[in-house]
């Protein structure tokens, strides 16, 4: 057992595939020469030469479409994107494309293709570079989404999705890249669709992913302090959504609270609050309760930003509000 | 005699000028290819432009619904762009399919079937008349988003390139898609890659009802665009089958010699609407007749006969046998089953 940085886990899932397939190759803006915005593909062009990692120019739907292609011709593309804000400009590619392919050619085509995007606000890009847009792609049938929050996950995670044989969209917040976790020598992976309890509770089921897990950590030491036991469930996956984890906490705790690090409005989260309300009101003792950023452009200025990011006292604030603890 | 086929200078030579063997409709001597050739083109255009009335037909009849956007008057320019093609090379086209799909080969039934939306139609009825695939004959769909097929015609072409098949892609896309900013995308990522990739754009004049002048700056023509990325260009007479075969032949010799893209532009004409819906404000009947008396359905069988190539007995027995299979698929489709409620979920994941 080793402790790696978050960047170090998902190069090593990266590196992991393009040495065991010849048809893996991987593609982005500034991954090769320059070596990735944020790194994790540092060496790899050296490594693998330019026919599997490749420098694209400046044209997202171009070059992810270009993936699809590549997919449905045999290969198993991994397409970065610099920023997830930056697969604004790809997708229509994404979502009417690579999603929708298999369904309308009647299953005669897949697109095995790992998408690959830093995530998240909190790092003072402004308005076009804090956002996070797996929660809209998280709604789109025919892909899947996933986000980890330690470096463990990483790399379980990303094994899963270069087996997956449909595209997928692996946000990576920005937040974590140095992160460090320990991560086994030995193999494994994360499946999809597996919510991981972090931290095992009584009184109330607290649920983020990604960046969300830091504020969820900080507030469950926060309630502890306050004789209140909190389990802490991160998503890891948002489509598929591990209903199953949750429901058996809240019938557990009955109490739900769901943080999103976007926009409260429209997160991710809206969908399953309104999915558990359904499912779960009789061991409700209130209402999902959710936290998530204000409802406006991500500021620049630090002060600003994080007023609108989510903290733990919003979510301290939040229970006290609609449960009384 | 020259074909209309003409080249733009590029980085090394030209790319599509006929042989002297070539003919032109009805006004050539000979050409290069046998009877049989000939008369299977002519089938196949006789075949699309069947097939396409019969779609009309059943639209009005509500068995077809959705968007329905006939192929009639380009019969020419699918037909010659992939009579050259192996089964190794990938189709790609808009949504302006059922032409490229008949040319290809695909089950005419399954075809009809797909478009009447029934379970035995090529995509099981949930792609309908802008979404025909074949992924057996590399058929890699019609594509509904204006130029959204580009980028997937240049990752098959890349792929090809990646494992060295030796087989080519063939992208087809019209002249409102050169406005996307994907066309240039495209373009200079198929150029900077090098891949086997023939652009095929079918200039019909009209992106919808907008005429290529009135949303274009600058020249009417297109192939002369590709230039400043190192793309050579050729134009053809897309009403000329022979014209645009021979362009096609040449290029995509060159494509599995591994040069790198080439672009052909055929300048060609649908005489109907964009779509079923379209009662075609924007233009006049002129302009449509004067494109009619060129129509390839009509004159090239003519050219044949004159030339003493086919009988016209054995033209008339042709569309003879074509009449009858269109009316076959029209039969099979409407009396295939409708999709179950259950296969809904199927064909999402893999």
């Amino acid at each position: 057992m080793a402790e790696i940085l978050f960047r170090e886990a998902i190069k090593r899932g990266l590196a992991e595939a393009l040495d065991n397939d010849p048809n893996v190759f991987i593609m982005g803006e500034d991954i090769g020469e320059y070596g990735g915005a944020y790194a994790v593909t540092d060496g790899f062009l050296k490594q693998y030469g330019p026919k599997r990692v490749i420098d694209t120019p400046i044209s997202e739907a171009a070059f992810l479409g270009a993936g699809i292609g590549a997919a449905a011709g045999g290969l198993r593309p991994i397409v970065e994107f610099m920023s997830i804000s930056f697969s604004l400009v790809a997708f229509d590619q994404i979502v009417n494309m690579a999603a929708n392919l298999r369904y309308m050619s009647g299953g005669q085509i897949s697109v095995p293709m790992l998408m690959r995007a830093p995530t998240g606000a909190g790092v003072q890009l402004g308005a076009t570079h804090s956002q996070s847009f797996e929660t809209w792609l998280a709604d789109v049938p025919g892909m899947r989404c996933v986000c980890p929050s330690t470096p463990y996950d990483a790399l379980g995670l990303i094994r899963t999705a270069l087996k997956e044989n449909n595209p997928v969209m692996f946000a990576e917040p920005a937040l974590l890249y140095a992160m460090r976790g320990e991560v086994p020598d030995e193999y494994y992976e994360v499946p999809f669709g597996s919510a991981n309890i972090q931290r095992a509770g009584d009184d109330v089921t607290l649920v983020s992913y990604g960046a969300g897990m830091r504020v969820l950590a900080a507030a469950a030491d926060e309630l502890a302090a306050k004789g209140v036991s909190a389990e802490v469930i991160d998503l890891r996956s948002l489509n598929p959504v591990d209903y199953d984890t949750l429901l058996t906490s809240i019938e557990k705790t009955n109490r739900a609270l769901l943080l999103d690090t976007s926009r409260r409005k429209g997160g991710a989260m809206a969908e399953i609050a309104s999915d558990l309300h359904e499912r779960a009101m009789e061991w409700l003792d209130g209402p999902v309760v959710r936290i998530g950023a204000e409802d406006v452009p991500w500021p620049y200025n630090r002060g600003l930003e994080q007023e609108v990011y989510p903290q733990s006292s919003d979510v301290l604030a939040g229970l006290q509000k609609h449960y009384g603890i | 005699m020259a074909s209309r086929t003409k080249a733009t200078s590029g980085k090394s030579g030209k790319t599509s000028k006929s042989g002297d063997q070539a003919a032109s409709n009805g006004t050539g001597t000979s050409t290069g290819y046998s009877k049989d050739q000939l008369l299977e083109m002519y089938r196949q255009m006789y075949l699309i432009r069947q097939f396409e009335v019969a779609c009309g037909e059943n639209y009005a009849r509500g068995l077809i619904r959705g968007f329905l956007h006939l192929y009639i008057g380009q019969e020419a320019t699918g037909v010659g762009t992939i009579a050259p093609l192996n089964d190794d090379d990938y189709i790609v086209t808009h949504y302006r399919d059922h032409g490229h799909a008949i040319a290809r080969g695909l089950d005419v039934n399954r075809s009809m079937a797909e478009l009447f939306g029934r379970k035995t139609g090529l995509s099981k009825g949930k792609g309908g008349s802008m979404h025909l695939f074949d992924a057996a004959k590399k058929f890699m769909g019609g594509h509904a988003i204006v130029g959204g097929q580009l980028p997937l015609a240049l990752g098959l072409a890349f792929s090809q390139k990646y494992l060295d098949t030796k087989g080519v892609t063939v992208c087809y896309f019209g002249d409102g898609s050169t406005n996307q900013g994907l066309y240039h995308e495209t373009l200079n990522l198929a150029a900077v890659w090098k891949v086997p990739m023939l652009f095929v754009l079918e200039n019909n004049g009209y992106g919808m009802g907008s005429a290529v002048e009135r949303v274009r700056a600058g020249s009417p023509d297109f192939y002369t665009d590709v230039e400043k990325y190192g793309i050579e260009a050729a134009v053809v007479d897309g009403m000329d089958v022979i014209a645009v075969r021979e362009a096609t032949e040449q290029a995509v010799k060159r494509l599995r010699a591994g040069d790198g893209p080439l672009f052909i532009e055929a300048k060609t004409f649908r005489y109907v609407g964009h779509s079923y819906a379209d009662g075609q404000k924007y233009r006049g009947s002129e302009e449509i007749d004067e494109w009619r008396k060129r129509d390839p359905v009509e004159v090239y069988p003519q050219m044949l006969v004159k030339r003493d190539i086919a009988t016209q007995k054995e033209i008339d027995d042709l569309k003879a046998a074509v009449d009858e299979e269109v009316v076959a698929a029209v039969k099979f489709a409407e009396e295939s089953p409708q999709p179950d409620p259950d296969e809904l979920f199927d064909d999402i994941y893999a």
